[in-house]
């Protein structure tokens, strides 16, 4: 009997989380086809770009800056047990550009925006207004979950450039202004360690990361339960989900953009 | 007008509708009452194209919008209707004459100018004129459900949908959303279908009564034709009485 109960149960999870995936790939799909069927709609764009980009900026410049002080601090502990304090900045900035500039950058504005988006499209759902969009022969997709899409995939990447240049000046400050670095060896050691390559990869991270956090903040929004609890439950699950989903293709990523441009 | 074929509609292994037909006649409001739960928010959804049903169709204006594959022929089907939900459903981060002017920018995507003259006329006749710069959130429900309805009208529906008119209303408020109705159909002359639990005041903006209860139409005619009819249910659920055929869930 409890082996009968398992199975069922084991088989419902399987089924209901492939119907869950396929689900979101179709609205995925559904949604990127949206940005170029007609209207367009730029004012949507905009104010998307405004509440997801730009107002992040001031958290992101902050963590940036704090992240790039702790980088400095930890660099220079670290590379002066090997006699190598002249290489805190490159440490700093590697660091930032290649890895933690996206990951951060996403993982903060999952949490800052990413519910907000979900809370929104949620209390939308729950309060007729999705319903009320299709009874006016206007596509929900197209007129809300497109635009935030885009704009995570545009806001993304300009704000992880923002997170990098002012972690690297917070970095700066600390190993030049509290820990005596030469700031000449500090900026030339950067220069002449971080390539383009570097860069492009840092910015192909989080555009990618931008489109996991449209997708996953507007799908679950778009598909939330019923009540407060519903999108209680719903805004929870965007954050943990894109937060996992963001750790888990990072480490995919970076294994691939190494190798090619390693090549 | 509208044409309610032989619909079943399932969620799980609950059955909302088990062969649901009806027919709603040209210019007249049909209202659609039933105990809460008895699928009749379901029947306007998938009036709506929002929900598909599982078995029958549902005909608008002699168009089949259960078979309408792409949401772009749904939509075309839809433009005959207009929708008051049962909160107003109005877009919160809009104001009042956003509000209003949405369909007519959004579906029929006319000039700005004679969009703005349509939301002032319409504005003008619901006595909405001093709200339009408002948002949703600053004005009382009786307020939204009568920009709901501006919405709904401004594009001239052929069909207005009303979901639940007066839930979550004082008696007054309620009384002034079925004068609203009335008002409207007057003016605008449309095909109504009112979705209701409130009896007997939804009589007052119907020509004809279904009473929806085991996913089927059990009785249907004028409002004095339901008073009088002898099902027991009918007489249950016009009397409120706790004992006969409806149980309560």
């Amino acid at each position: 009997m409890n082996v009968v109960a398992t199975t069922q149960q084991v088989g419902s999870f399987v089924i209901d989380t492939t119907e869950q995936w396929g689900r979101s790939w179709i609205f995925l799909y559904r949604t990127v086809l949206a940005l170029f069927k007609p209207p367009f709609r730029p004012f949507l764009y905009m104010t998307q770009i405004l509440q997801i980009g730009v107002n992040s900026m001031l958290v992101i410049a902050l963590i940036g800056l704090f992240t790039g002080a702790v980088l400095a601090v930890q660099g220079e502990y670290t590379l002066a047990k090997f006699g190598a304090t002249a290489y805190t900045g490159p440490a700093v900035a590697l660091s930032l550009i290649r890895e933690l500039g996206p990951v951060l950058t996403a993982l903060m504005v999952i949490g800052r925006a990413g519910s907000a988006v979900t809370a929104e499209i949620g209390i939308m759902r729950i309060t007729e207004q999705i319903d009320a969009l299709r009874s006016m022969a206007v596509d929900p997709i197209k007129y809300l979950m497109a635009p935030r899409l885009l704009a995570g995939i545009i806001a993304m990447p300009m704000l992880c450039g923002m997170f990098n240049v002012v972690g690297i000046f917070g970095g700066y400050a600390v190993a030049v202004g509290l820990l005596g670095l030469s700031p000449g060896t500090f900026m030339s050691q950067i220069m002449s360690s971080v390539g383009l390559v570097d860069v492009y990869s840092g910015f192909i991270k989080a555009t990618v990361f931008g489109l996991i956090f449209g997708w996953v903040a507007c799908y679950k929004g778009y598909t939330c339960g019923f009540g407060a609890q519903g999108v209680n439950k719903a805004t929870t699950q965007s954050v943990v989900t894109a937060s996992v989903a963001v750790l888990i293709v990072d480490y995919f990523l970076t294994s691939v953009l190494t190798r090619v441009f390693m090549k | 007008m509208i044409s309610v074929r032989n619909v079943h509609k399932s969620f799980g292994s609950q059955v909302v509708l088990d062969g649901l037909t009806m027919e709603i006649e040209p210019g007249k409001t049909t209202a659609v009452v039933g105990p809460s739960g008895v699928g009749k928010s379901v029947l306007l959804k998938l009036i709506m194209g929002i929900m598909t049903p599982d078995e029958g169709e549902i005909y608008i204006e002699g168009e089949n919008i259960t078979s309408a594959r792409s949401e772009s022929r749904k939509n075309e089907i839809r433009r005959s209707l207009g929708v008051l939900f049962q909160a107003a459903a109005l877009f919160d981060s809009l104001t009042i004459y956003d509000n209003i002017a949405f369909p007519i920018l959004e579906r029929i995507r006319i000039s700005s100018s004679k969009a703005h003259a349509k939301v002032l006329d319409i504005a003008e006749a619901l006595s909405l004129t001093p709200y339009l710069l408002n948002y949703p959130e600053q004005v009382s429900i009786g307020i939204r459900k009568r920009v709901g309805m501006a919405r709904a009208l401004i594009t001239e529906p052929k069909v207005l949908l009303v979901d639940e008119p007066n839930t979550g209303l004082d008696p007054l408020d309620g009384q002034e959303v079925y004068d609203l109705i009335n008002a409207c159909k007057s003016q605008w002359g449309f095909t109504g279908l009112v979705i209701s639990h409130e009896l007997p005041e939804v009589f007052q903006v119907s020509d004809r009564v279904a009473m929806i209860l085991g996913g089927q139409i059990i009785t249907e005619g004028s409002p004095a034709e339901l008073i009088a009819s002898t099902n027991p249910a009918v007489q249950q659920f016009l009397n409120g009485r706790t004992d006969g055929p409806i149980k309560i869930q």
